[in-house]
């Protein structure tokens, strides 16, 4: 299928071809018409852009980094030059607060005092904890009683930042079970409360709400390699569970069809296990939270747990975005196994001193079996998009280290 | 005229207030409920709600949430659940509502699943995360089967909104009674009868009332000013207290008895 070059996504209603929409109880049907209201009114309120952008810049630390990876374009060949986006530096240690401090400044404009908010790796919780506390607004964070186990420190993060952590203890206890939560949370408070998603996932508005928050990463990106090399880049690879940092990379490039997207999806234990994240290349169209994606799902509709070293990954859905992308072909979606995963953490931090995050190590991961197929002196992006500090128990877990064995 | 119409004319003669009950269709198995439906309605209900179970219900408070993936590790699927009504219709009229999340619907694939359910005996569908600006096609496929596609009304529902629902439902309205998911509540929300006066000016199709609604005095305090109530998750707690498959039966018999006579 051809683009239509003026195609904007997504459409009125929210839908991204045949994906995405609003499957949702009546009872939230209102907050959402609100705050897509709201949304697109602040969209192009020259106050709230210009307080987002002081924000960005003064509290998180925005721009971002664009690092050349010379020692990395080196071990790996050397016939591409490799940039790293690195969000890594960006407050709270990931891309995450893009989106918090875009949807808590906006729940301060529609006078909403109360924070909701589902995690996963304890990242978006993170994020949500720090604006919620910037703005003094209460903060509610729903998390799955299996991963806070394995994101201990995260858990006491958020109380530090003082919010409450709400163990979740339904279904499969990870980030799909701490979504419906927030949800229900929502429904019953809705007067009050705004949820804070984490991800392009959720009924209408959420995708498209946090891709526009996210997209300063690929606006950024395209600024800074213009400076650098004078030329747009070739190939833009990025990690995706939900997949908004893939998307805020992606999206400011959707036009120019030069360059190729590369969303990386985890693979668990092998995509021909059956434990792994990788919905797009397993799943099957689906409606899960709120909107119609692909899902990995049982012959009878019944939403499958996914499998990841990376809690940030582990989730049975994709954002809408994404599953159009892949149906289009805009983008390839490829996966990455636990174990090169946990491998390319290890050659990024032995080639230039960066312990990244499992989420994005699964994008460096991709790189080895990419790179051979690329022309010489091809740009390419990755969006390191968090570091590795919450993971290095499970990276010693796994890799050990010499004076642990 | 299908059952569920036939019913509320019927009720509407008699100036009566309707008692629906939901199930969580194979809670705690497929068996039990083949053998419930029968006993709920000899017992008074005028309608009853089959729950499809869904691993991820956001409607849903804990008890249904519970049910529901009882029902699931018990084996229970759509497929089995359209066999349990077909096998259900050769003992009982009694109207019979489809109750689903809408995923397992669309993986059974909508046309074949109304074509299915219909022809088994379903007489309406409502799908709580299928809002009508999403269910053209479900309306069509329903209007072609005769069978109602009921949808949802809530208190933050805003009315031109409202408006649009109303000509949208058939068989009756749905007007949720709290903002928060299913689920046993003390006390009514006060505001209930005003909401229903206000949607009375859009509609003369019924009106029934669901969500928190648990005991006799609900009912009572309802009787009259609706057209129906709809009872789940009491009536599950009930059946979940049972230890045996007679007890069970005998809990929610009794339980529904004691709705009924409040609406009497």
């Amino acid at each position: 299928m051809k683009d239509d070059k003026k195609t904007i996504l997504p459409d009125a209603s929210g839908h991204f071809g045949p994906f995405g929409g609003r499957y949702v109880p009546e009872t939230l049907m209102f907050a959402l018409l609100e705050l897509e209201r709201e949304y697109n009114r602040l969209k192009k309120n020259s106050q709230f852009q210009k307080d987002l952008k002081t924000l960005l810049s003064d509290y998180a630390g925005r721009p971002t980094p664009l690092y050349h990876a010379q020692r990395l374009s080196q071990a790996l060949g050397g016939r591409v030059k490799i940039y790293l986006k690195r969000e890594d530096l960006a407050h709270t240690g990931a891309h995450k607060i893009n989106n918090t401090l875009g949807q808590t400044l906006l729940a301060k404009h529609i006078g909403k005092k109360r924070i909701i908010a589902e995690t996963g790796a304890g990242q978006h919780g993170v994020a949500t904890a720090t604006t919620a506390a910037l703005f003094g607004f209460s903060c509610d964070v729903y998390m799955g009683v299996e991963d806070m186990e394995r994101q201990k420190l995260n858990v006491f993060r958020m109380e530090l930042l003082g919010a409450r952590v709400i163990p979740v203890t339904s279904g499969s206890q990870t980030l799909k079970d701490a979504t419906n939560e927030a949800m229900r949370d929502w429904m019953a408070n809705v007067d009050h409360t705004h949820y804070i998603i984490g991800s392009v996932v959720g009924p209408h508005p959420f995708p498209m709400m946090v891709r526009d928050f996210q997209s300063v990463i690929g606006r950024e990106t395209r600024v800074q390699i213009m400076k650098k090399e004078g030329r747009l880049p070739d190939h833009l690879v990025a990690c995706v569970g939900g997949g908004s940092n893939s998307i805020g990379l992606f999206h400011p490039f959707y036009e120019d069809r030069s360059v190729k997207f590369h969303g990386v999806e985890a693979g668990g234990f092998g995509i021909s296990t059956g434990k792994h994240a990788a919905s797009i290349a397993k799943g099957e169209i689906g409606v899960f939270h709120g909107s119609k994606s692909f899902v990995l799902q049982t012959r009878d509709g019944q939403i499958v747990p996914a499998h990841s070293v990376s809690a940030g990954l582990d989730y049975p859905g994709v954002g809408p975005e994404h599953s159009y992308y892949q149906n289009t072909g805009r983008a390839e979606y490829v996966n990455i196994t636990d174990k090169e995963a946990l491998e390319a953490c290890k050659l990024l931090a032995e080639t230039e001193g960066i312990i990244p995050a499992l989420e994005p190590a699964h994008a460096f991961a991709y790189l080895p079996r990419l790179i051979p197929n690329l022309k010489k002196d091809s740009l390419v992006v990755v969006c390191l998009s968090g570091r590795g500090d919450k993971d290095v128990f499970t990276l010693q877990k796994h890799l050990g280290g010499k004076n642990n064995e | 005229m299908n059952r569920i119409d036939a019913l509320f004319a019927q009720k509407r003669k008699e100036g009566k207030t309707a008692l629906l009950l939901y199930v969580t269709a194979g809670f705690p198995d497929l068996k039990t409920t083949e053998a419930l439906i029968p006993v709920l309605e000899k017992a008074g209900a005028d309608l009853i709600e089959i729950g499809v179970p869904f691993s991820d219900p956001i409607a849903d408070g804990p008890t249904i949430q519970k049910a529901s993936s009882l029902s699931l590790k018990a084996g229970a699927t759509l497929k089995k659940i359209i066999d349990t009504i077909r096998a259900l219709r050769r003992k009982t009229q009694v109207p019979l509502l489809l109750f689903s999340s809408y995923n397992p619907v669309l993986k059974y694939d909508p046309e074949k699943l109304i074509r299915d359910a219909s022809g088994a005996g379903v007489d309406g569908i409502l799908l709580p995360d299928l809002p009508p600006e999403e269910a053209d096609r479900v309306i069509a496929l329903c209007e072609r089967a005769r069978i109602s596609h009921v949808f949802l009304i809530a208190p933050t529902t805003p009315p031109d909104r409202a408006e649009k629902i109303v000509k949208e439902s058939s068989g009756f309205i749905y007007y949720v009674s709290t903002k928060g998911v299913t689920g046993a509540r003390d006390k009514l929300d006060r505001s209930i009868s005003a909401h229903v006066a206000q949607l009375r000016k859009l509609t003369d199709k019924p009106i029934c009332v669901g969500f928190g609604i648990s005991k006799p005095e609900h009912a009572k305090s309802l009787k009259g000013k609706v057209a129906g109530i709809v009872v789940g998750s009491a009536l599950i707690r009930e059946i979940e207290a049972g230890k045996t498959r007679e007890d069970r039966l005998e809990r929610a018999a009794q339980f529904t008895r004691n709705l009924a006579r409040a609406l009497e």
